[in-house]
């Protein structure tokens, strides 16, 4: 497959703030991209360098093949782009603001530009001072998917949207998607929004790329919360690799375990003598969280461990 | 009304560079007058014959208003006579700045919903602007009390200075509750200053021959407070009319702002076109509609102050007539030998100021839309950086010489002396030096442009030195930083393609950097 966007080691600083510190993206040509972070983190940052607003100041990056930076105007042909706060100017209408916007693209398909109205029940005769929030950025994104363009480059699109139209929203998304010819990058917080329509995702923080992969692979890497009431003594499970949080008292056990190391983990409970389990199944959530974490510390010290004072 | 005083502080604080700056520059300028006045004119018969001269000179009267009088204290009070002016559009700003700007930028909801009255930022912002002119006639009044030994008269001085302040503070009240749009609100408060500055020309002017329109000055606020004259024929009522009108219009504001809910304008956005001509598909087009309003309000505007200048440039030929040694007087003073021609060199040095500020404020529309994220849109199309600058130049470098012509074809039509060309040509001449002015604030968009705001220091220098820089004598290259000071005088001097070609050489270097700067910086920096 090729690559819609790829960047390796980017790295942008705005005067002695380092925005970007070696962050690497890859985007197959196709798929829907998820791209996450914390506040802060530097999704707005990579897009617009990616975008060719901005210069990076080291590392690799091309999108469609070509610079983002030298070429900007040919690509932004076949790319179209819905910033994450969407503005218009006061004195033109919405119907005025995504046809211009289209044209200054290259053009936008006007019965598909009606439905898309329709869809997300936007009226395009409003002045644009006078739209709330969520409708401006419904101008945005009806000027954005009504053209026929490659790459969809979205930064958080539904951050003003209620719950209807963020449905709309996906709806339009895995339409885009079965056709199969169209990328599209999607800068998001919200975890639901992201499991419904991402093939991939990229996880970063302060400026680095910290998980990329398929949710699948990522449900991987998070960990299973496991409590059993044993038999025995749990020998040997302290020291074993994937086993994290371990605490026993009266013979129940608690801990989490990646899933690479469930299956042996579940094989020394059973070698011990199980009287009752109960398995806490991996969420996004927790794997986010975890990801979000400004430090770097194991699980065992995050503030989860100190609740339940009763356990010990 | 609670959280006024929670209001004030932030705006002091917000303010406390800006505000003491002015208010020391314009309180203290007339002390400055005064004492350069003294020592341009040892004798008393060099100032009196400078007196008896410039009373009866329109084009002095157009700036500065009527002179009544010849002590020192009488020429220093005329001649700050365009600082009303300057006060006037300060408190209208910053009026404007604490309540609708704010409004606008989501800031009052955010101050709404802690603990503070409907009233609050209003009132506050009032308060603190009223304070402020009020200092500022104070400190007139203290130096000039000092200087002149007339404490009647200083007071009289202070008080005009302070009502111009409030009476416009007051105006940008009610503007701040028409419309929805900062940007709005300032302009219609600037075309009441404007209007009300054309007023008082009018009258005045009208006041030097026949006097047939001289109550044109009675209905401008600014007419009413140059009729004060603290040190000649004294008069107070103008100072209670000041005062009445800006309680009213306080009052009008404050019922209006009753009437409508935070962040609308009493004039309501209507429905417009559900999709876009087809001629709306090029920057070019985009930047006409977010042009369009300025150049036709400029046009329109510079075009009604070529009425005035023209319809005067008839009196000070009556006044030259019956007047033989003034020709003289003037070619001594510097002037060109005809007086006709002097004046209408001179206008066309203030017309081209104005022209100046058009293009200034059309060349930051550039930034308004960067810093509002429009140039981030519009960037991730398929336009060029340089196709989106390039569309909004062609406003701020066409749109002035359209205005710079309607002036001249105007004045030049209306006046009944002078040659239709040279008047004409005078004021086209200016061109150049509005575009080196224009091409400071594309560099500074360009190179720094978190500093583009500083672009309005160009033109306010140059209204300085044209304002000050004979009086104050300042030295030959202060006077030539203002590219104005290079423009050959005309219609009367001698025309030079030197300095024409050099200012138009400089506006292309200067804004070709600035250009270059673009393309290689963020957007939005
Ligand atoms: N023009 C700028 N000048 C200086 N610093 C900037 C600029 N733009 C962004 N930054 C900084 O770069 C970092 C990354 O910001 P960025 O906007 O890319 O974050 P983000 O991931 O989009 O966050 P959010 O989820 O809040 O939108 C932040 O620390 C921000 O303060
Ligand atoms: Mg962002």
């Amino acid at each position: 497959m090729t690559e819609a966007i790829e960047a390796e080691g980017l790295i942008k600083r705005f005067g002695k703030v380092s925005a970007l510190d070696g962050l690497d993206l890859s985007v197959e040509t196709g798929e829907v991209h998820g791209f996450l972070g914390p506040n802060g983190a530097g999704k707005t940052t990579t897009i617009r360098i990616l975008l060719g607003l901005m210069r990076h100041d080291g590392g690799k990056v091309s999108l469609l093949g070509g610079d983002p930076w030298s070429s900007a105007t040919a690509l932004h042909r076949r790319l179209a782009y819905v910033p994450g706060d969407v503005t218009l100017w006061p004195n033109l209408t919405g119907g005025e603001v995504i046809d211009l916007l289209g044209r200054l693209r290259g053009g936008l398909d006007p019965s598909r530009k009606d439905e898309l109205l329709e869809r997300f029940q936007l009226d395009p005769r409003k002045k644009g001072r006078t739209y709330s929030k969520g409708n401006r950025q419904k101008v945005a994104l009806v000027a954005a998917l009504a053209s026929d363009v490659e790459l969809l480059v979205l930064d958080e699109p539904t951050s003003g949207l209620d719950p209807l139209m963020e449905e709309v929203f996906r709806e339009v998304i895995l339409q885009e998607k079965r056709r199969g010819d169209r990328t599209v990058l999607l800068s998001s917080h919200i975890l639901a929004e992201v499991e419904a329509l991402c093939d991939r995702l990229t996880i970063i923080r302060e400026g680095r790329t910290v998980e990329t992969g398929t949710l699948d692979q990522m449900r991987h890497l998070t960990r299973t919360s496991i409590q059993a009431e044993l038999t025995g003594p749990p020998d040997g499970l302290a020291t074993m690799a994937g086993v994290h949080d371990l605490r026993t008292d009266n013979g129940k056990v608690r801990f989490d375990v990646d899933t690479d190391a469930l299956e042996p983990a579940l094989q020394t409970l059973v070698k011990v003598g199980v009287r009752s389990l109960v398995s806490q199944p991996p969420s996004l959530e927790e794997l986010f969280l975890r990801q979000y974490q400004k430090d770097e510390l194991p699980k065992a010290e995050l503030p989860k461990a100190e609740l339940p004072k009763d356990v010990r | 009304m609670t959280g006024v005083g929670k209001l004030i502080r932030l705006i002091l604080r917000r303010d406390r560079v800006i505000m003491p700056i002015w208010v020391l520059v314009f309180g203290l300028l007339p002390a400055g007058y005064y004492s350069s006045f003294q020592g341009l004119f040892p004798t008393d018969a060099e100032r009196i014959q400078y007196a008896t001269v410039s009373a009866d000179n329109a084009g002095f009267v157009a700036l500065y208003g009527l002179l009544k009088g010849d002590s020192f204290a009488v020429l220093t009070n005329w001649r700050a006579g365009f600082v009303p002016v300057m006060i006037g559009l300060v408190a209208l700003l910053t009026v404007i700045r604490h309540t609708r700007v704010d409004e606008e930028a989501g800031r009052t909801e955010l101050i709404g919903s802690t603990v503070t009255g409907r009233h609050a930022p209003l009132a506050a912002a009032l308060i603190t602007t009223v304070g402020a002119c009020t200092v500022l006639g104070l400190l007139t009044f203290a130096v000039m009390a000092g200087q002149s030994g007339s404490t009647s008269g200083s007071l009289a001085f202070g008080a005009e200075l302070a009502a111009s302040g409030w009476i416009f503070a007051a105006v940008a009240a009610i503007t701040a509750q028409l419309t929805s749009s900062a940007r709005a609100a300032r302009s219609i408060a600037i075309v009441a200053l404007g209007v009300s500055y054309a007023l008082r020309v009018g009258g005045d002017i009208s006041a030097l021959g026949t006097g047939g329109l001289s109550w044109l000055s009675w209905v401008s606020p600014l007419g009413w407070v140059t009729r004060i004259f603290p040190y000649g024929p004294l008069n107070w009522w103008p100072v209670v009319l000041s005062v009445l009108l800006s309680v009213v219009a306080v009052g009008v504001a404050v019922y209006l702002r009753g009437l409508r809910d935070l962040g609308d304008g009493l004039f309501a956005a209507r429905l417009g076109r559900a999709s876009a001509a087809a001629s709306l598909s090029t920057p070019l087009a985009l930047a006409w509609r977010l042009h369009r309003g300025l150049l036709v309000g400029w046009t329109v505007g510079l075009g009604l102050l070529g009425l005035i200048f023209g319809g005067v440039g008839g009196s000070v030929l009556d006044i030259a007539q019956d007047n033989k040694g003034l020709t003289d007087i003037f070619a001594r003073l510097g002037g060109s030998s005809q007086l006709v021609n002097s004046y209408f060199a001179g206008t066309a040095g203030i017309v081209g100021l104005i022209a100046a500020c058009y293009a200034v404020q059309a060349t930051l529309r550039l930034r308004d839309e960067e810093t509002t994220g429009h140039a981030e849109a519009v960037l991730a199309t398929s336009v060029s950086r340089f196709a989106w600058a390039g569309s909004h130049l062609l406003f701020s470098l066409l749109g002035p010489a359209l205005a710079l012509f309607a002036e001249g074809l105007v004045s030049g039509l209306v006046s009944t002396s002078g040659n239709f060309g040279d008047i004409l040509g005078g004021v086209l001449l200016q061109l150049p030096a509005v575009w080196v002015l224009a091409s400071v604030a594309v560099l500074l968009f360009g190179v720094l442009p978190r500093w583009s705001l500083v672009a309005w220091a160009a033109p306010a220098a140059c209204l300085l030195i044209l304002l000050v820089g004979e009086t104050l004598q300042l030295s030959q290259w202060l006077l030539d930083l203002s590219p104005f000071t290079h423009i050959p005088h005309l219609p009367g001097g001698d025309f030079s393609a030197t300095p024409v070609i050099t200012l138009i050489a400089v506006a292309v270097v200067v804004g070709a950097v600035g250009l270059v700067g673009l393309r290689r910086r963020n957007i939005p920096d």
